[in-house]
């Protein structure tokens, strides 16, 4: 189990243990966390599991494929250098204190 | 006297949900009732044909959200039962559990169900049908066993269970009865390019097949064709659409037609009652008519739109259709309604396995095909919802950035 902490607009926060091989959105939604919808399911369709990453961890994510980047192209919430969506980040060891924002709105 | 009876929500499938999580989201109040006759939390049905009966996908991650979700925004959720009667006099649902629960405004998210196949043997043992998670873990099942896999329909849960258990291994044969796969819903072209990509795959696609009888002693053993063709099989599986449950608002005396008929509101003839998702015939703004359609796209913003109006900001459905489907390695996503087109021209070369369709009517942009092609889909929802000039000629033309229509629009 390796751990993520998701940070609500407010600045609220919530630590969420999640699995190797999990993804970041199915974690979120599983645990409640607000904010995070993920209306497809996971495949890259709906922009609406985006967030903003902490830029210490960005290098660690695996990189962004086309159907991700033109999903994120529209994201209902400003697209920053540090969004990603957080359906396409699979949980490993290495990401142990992932720290993301959730952004203000979905859609 | 304050309303308090609040809203009750039949069906939980994606729309039931979305309908009671937007209504919380909406600020929404008063209790709400979500129940349905499925035995289980609200699950995604798209997995389902795909990555649930590869395994790639657990129970855990199809659950739309986990039990306590429904406790934490006071959703009464009760599976496992099934809404019996209507009365609309009263105000009031009768529960095969015995219970009655009032409403000020319910909202039917009564779904589908599975056309049957209408031919003899159709009911032998091994003829299997995919809607439900619970028809999904049998088929899962019975792949295990199977060998020669026979799948009744060429459409998206065809096609998708097809590419699954060729996946996996099995011997696949599609049997469509058109002329060609996916008709109802793509050009030509797109519907040439799936039987190529299916073919190639090693997948027997067959279509014009007139299935005339499913052959058998207890046990499917073979699909035979009017024409006399048989096709040995183990599973039969069979796709071939599904019919709207529009009983229950049409023994309550609403009007329907293909499924229950509501509003640009998607409201019924009775202005406490609504309806929406695969249940609902509505007027679409972008069929130029009335449509019915069967997607999350339309199950969630239809679920959205009529929690807006409950919750009192009163909201027109006008939201783009999409739709997406997996085959294999090859993601076919679509915006907008091609139906009714009279001109199809396409951007990017279907060899190279990533092309997109565009589809006009009256010289107007209608609906967009993209064969792995995500930019084109996200840009072809964004020139819809906008109502963007494109022309054939732009859009056939690599060289103009569909980016720049949308802008300048």
């Amino acid at each position: 189990m390796a751990r993520v902490v998701f940070v609500q607009p407010t600045g609220e926060s919530q630590t969420v243990d999640v699995a190797p091989g999990t993804s970041l959105m199915t974690a979120a939604v599983k645990h409640g966390v607000e904010g995070i919808i993920g209306e497809c399911g996971g495949v890259c369709m709906c922009a609406t599991c985006h967030i903003y990453v902490r830029e210490d961890f960005l290098d660690k994510l695996p990189p962004i494929q086309d159907t991700e980047e033109a999903v994120l192209d529209v994201t209902n919430a400003e697209r920053l250098p540090n969004s990603r969506l957080s359906c396409q980040i699979k949980m490993t060891d290495a990401l142990d204190g992932l720290t993301v924002t959730i952004p203000p709105s979905q859609r | 006297m304050a309303d308090t009876s609040g809203c009750v929500i039949v069906g939980t499938g994606q729309a039931g949900f979305e309908t009671a999580a937007a209504l919380r989201a909406e600020g929404y109040q008063h209790p709400i009732t979500l129940v349905g006759d499925e035995p289980h939390l609200p699950y995604q049905r798209p997995p389902l044909s795909k990555g649930f009966i590869l395994d790639k996908q657990g129970m855990d991650e199809i659950e739309l959200r986990p039990s306590r979700f429904f406790g934490d925004h006071r959703i009464d959720l009760l599976t496992g039962v099934r809404v019996t009667a209507l009365d609309r006099a009263g105000k009031r649902v009768s529960l095969d559990s015995g219970e009655d629960r009032s409403y000020d405004a319910l909202v039917l998210a009564c779904g589908a169900r599975n056309r049957l196949l209408p031919v003899p043997g159709a009911n032998l043992d091994g003829v299997l049908y995919l809607r439900t998670l619970d028809e999904s873990r049998t088929v899962k099942q019975r792949l295990q066993e199977a060998s020669a896999i026979v799948v009744v329909g060429g459409g998206f849960i065809g096609l998708e269970i097809a590419a699954s258990a060729r996946s996996l291994g099995k011997s696949v044969t599609v049997l469509e009865a058109q002329p060609r796969l996916m008709p109802r819903v793509v050009a030509p072209l797109v519907s040439a390019f799936y039987a190529t990509l299916h073919t190639g795959r090693g997948v027997t696609v067959v279509c014009d097949a007139a299935v005339a009888g499913i052959a058998g002693d207890r046990r499917a053993s073979a699909v035979t064709l009017s024409n006399g063709a048989v096709y040995p099989a183990d599973l039969v599986i069979v796709g071939i659409g599904v019919v709207p449950n529009a009983e229950l608002a049409r023994d309550a005396g609403l009007e329907t037609g293909n499924g229950i008929v509501v509003d640009e509101f998607l409201q019924t003839s009775d202005p406490a009652i609504y309806a929406v998702g695969d249940c609902a015939e509505h007027p679409n703004p972008f069929c130029g008519g009335r449509a019915r359609l069967e997607s999350v796209q339309n199950a969630a913003d239809q679920g959205r739109t009529v929690a807006a109006t409950i919750a009192g900001k009163r909201r027109r459905y006008d939201a783009v259709p999409w739709f997406w489907t997996d085959q294999f390695d090859v993601r076919l996503q679509m915006a907008g309604l091609s139906h009714g087109y009279d001109e199809a021209v396409t951007r990017g070369n279907p060899e190279s396995q990533k092309f997109s369709v565009f589809y006009f009517r009256d010289s107007r942009l209608i609906a967009v095909d993209s064969i792995n092609r995500p930019a084109d889909h996200i840009l072809a929802r964004r020139l819809l919802t906008s109502h963007a000039a494109v022309s054939p000629q732009q859009a056939a033309d690599e060289q103009v950035n569909l980016k720049d229509l949308g802008r300048h629009a």
